[in-house]
């Protein structure tokens, strides 16, 4: 495997893992994992929407129905069920996987914009048919049976259990991402990205890679959502579907920069201490979208690469390092 | 398959609303042969190369490649059969390097190679087409002389049986366009079979073996350059441009 000796893969998960360490360094344990929890998440998340948005070229504006479903159908087998925590979050991510792979089939064929629109709606049409369906609580959603918590040593156990394999989970998603931008496969989404109809005559199949490439970027959120409610201990159709957050992601990716490996890292990263900041700061606190749309009217006007694609443009030396 | 030609075009017709793009098209292609697509702007030789490649399905009509039947194939899995074509509009993948665009070709073409042959596959066909130098540049960079020629080298990578080249030659110089016919000739000595459309008269007269000629989306003359020059159709068609008119004034 030649390609895992590029220089730039290690900084990413350098920094990935410099991220899933700092709690234990940390003065205040559980402080520092909630707040390095929410950063990974977001990592993993934009890293995931990455492949789609940064890759392939498709902007999905309705990314957190994964998530949502995923969280979902996992804590709905660990309350109801009293299945495993690893297990669950197989299931999220399948469910999530099986979820893109039908939508996939049936919206990848909308090019641009319709895709962006399509997507909106199907998250909402998810929290929808969640607020009605009983088994998963309605609109009231479900709360964990706190002597599930036993199962893992108890419930501060069980919360540094939810936060380690999110922050390897969180590794293995950079890694995927690294894999997909260097392989054949990726050289097909990006061939798509930059022209579809030349890809296809070029041999590339299209609507199967973009389906796969959006089953891809699903799995991941899928079982993030699981580790995030289990953590919460409750999930109801309010949390799991912010259609926000979506909008938060690409403006994580387009930050750090659309089609890089590093770029969602970094830009997840950055993002989310600014909003910790913004939300405890009196002047932002009730505003702090406001200040993620600028960003991402900015970003789109004068660095439309993202911070690491400026950087590759400007010093083409770094692109070893910069992937 | 011995005997049938590589490419056989059986009664196409492809309509547009009210436009009859195509209409009857009926021609063969017989295996290393160098095949020239003529006819004035608007005749359908694009319309062809798109029924041809799969990106349109005609509405009647047959295509026939290697004795089988792909009419209404996605363009993907034409080009998997074997067929590779340029585009007259350049359609480069501009944020990708030059590189990255010829193993493309490469990875995804008839032949389907790994990355790794891929890269090896490009490195041979970039000096071929004169773009060794630009190999780690964007796309975007190139100007369109040199896009044409990364077009052509992307095709190529596929290593096709059959190449369909439309306008490789049209906004170069002189010099360029001689660079170009010599590309051409060597392709063919590679066994390639080629099918060109092209506006460039004295060059496409000089390179092709046999010549078609559409007209209004019918096909009115096919022949060796010689005969189809002096089918007198072929000059009537010809007279309603009057370029083309001057042009022929000019050579008497």
């Amino acid at each position: 495997m030649k390609q895992l000796r590029n220089p730039g893969l290690w900084l990413a998960l350098a920094i990935t893992a410099a991220f899933g360490l700092w709690p234990a360094l940390a003065g205040n344990k559980a402080y520092a994992r909630e707040t390095t929890f929410t950063i990974l998440r977001a990592v993993a998340f934009a890293s995931s929407l990455n492949i789609l948005l940064g890759y392939t070229g498709y902007v999905s504006f309705g990314h957190i129905v994964f998530y949502g479903l995923g969280g979902y159908v996992g804590f709905y087998l660990m309350d109801v069920h009293g299945v495993h925590l690893a297990l669950a979050v197989l299931a999220g991510g399948l469910s999530a996987a099986l979820l893109a792979f039908l939508l996939g089939t049936a919206i990848l064929r909308l090019r641009g914009a319709y895709f962006a629109l399509a997507t909106i709606g199907v998250n909402e049409a998810m929290r929808a048919f969640i607020k009605n369906f009983d088994p998963f609580g309605g609109p009231i959603g479900m709360t964990l049976n706190f002597q599930v918590y036993n199962d893992y040593g108890g419930a501060n156990q069980a919360l540094w259990t939810a936060y380690i394999t999110t922050a390897l989970l969180t590794l293995v998603v950079v890694l995927v991402s690294y894999l997909v931008k260097t392989s054949r496969f990726g050289l097909g989404l990006m061939a798509i990205r930059e022209n579809e109809d030349a890809a296809e005559v070029m041999g590339v199949n299209a609507p199967s890679a973009k389906t796969w490439a959006y089953v891809l970027s699903a799995v991941f959120p899928g079982m993030i959502g699981v580790l995030f409610f289990f953590k919460n201990g409750n999930v109801e159709p309010g949390d799991a579907f912010v259609l926000h957050q979506s909008i938060e992601s690409i403006v994580m990716v387009m930050l750090g920069g659309q089609g890089t490996v590093l770029g969602p890292v970094l830009g997840a990263a950055v993002y989310q201490r600014l909003r910790g900041i913004l939300l405890v700061s009196t002047l932002f606190k009730n505003i702090q979208l406001v200040v993620a749309g600028v960003l991402l009217l900015v970003i789109v006007l004068f660095v439309p690469a993202g911070v690491v694609g400026w950087l590759r443009a400007r010093f083409p030396r770094l692109r070893r390092v910069l992937v | 398959m011995n005997g049938q030609p590589l490419l056989r075009i059986e009664k196409v017709s492809k309509r547009f609303g009210g436009l009859q793009a195509l209409l009857n098209v009926d021609f063969d292609l017989p295996q290393g042969q160098i095949l020239g697509l003529i006819g004035p702007n608007g005749a359908g030789k694009t319309t062809l190369f798109n029924c041809i490649s799969g990106v349109y399905a005609p509405e009647e009509g047959q295509v026939v490649f290697q004795g089988q039947d792909i009419t209404g194939w996605k363009p993907y899995h034409v080009a998997h059969q074997g067929l590779a074509r340029t585009h007259q509009i350049v359609q480069p993948l501009e944020e990708l390097t030059v590189l990255e665009n010829v193993m493309a070709g490469s990875c995804f073409g008839h032949e389907r190679r790994s990355l790794t042959e891929a890269k090896t596959i490009a490195d041979e066909v970039l000096p071929f087409v004169g773009l060794a130098e630009r190999r780690d540049e964007l796309a975007l960079s190139l100007n369109v002389a040199q896009k044409k020629r990364l077009e052509l080298a992307r095709a190529l990578a596929a290593r096709p049986l059959l190449l369909l080249l439309d306008e490789v030659l049209a906004g170069l110089n002189p010099t360029e366009i001689d660079e170009m016919v010599e590309v051409v000739r060597q392709i063919r000595e590679q066994g390639v079979t080629i099918l060109i459309i092209e506006h460039v008269m004295h060059a496409l007269m000089n390179v092709s073996d046999r010549v078609v000629v559409l007209d209004y989306g019918e096909l009115i003359a096919e022949g060796t350059p010689d005969q189809v020059a002096n089918d007198p159709k072929v000059i009537e068609a010809y007279l309603g441009d009057p370029k083309m008119a001057e042009r022929l004034m000019g050579e008497e």
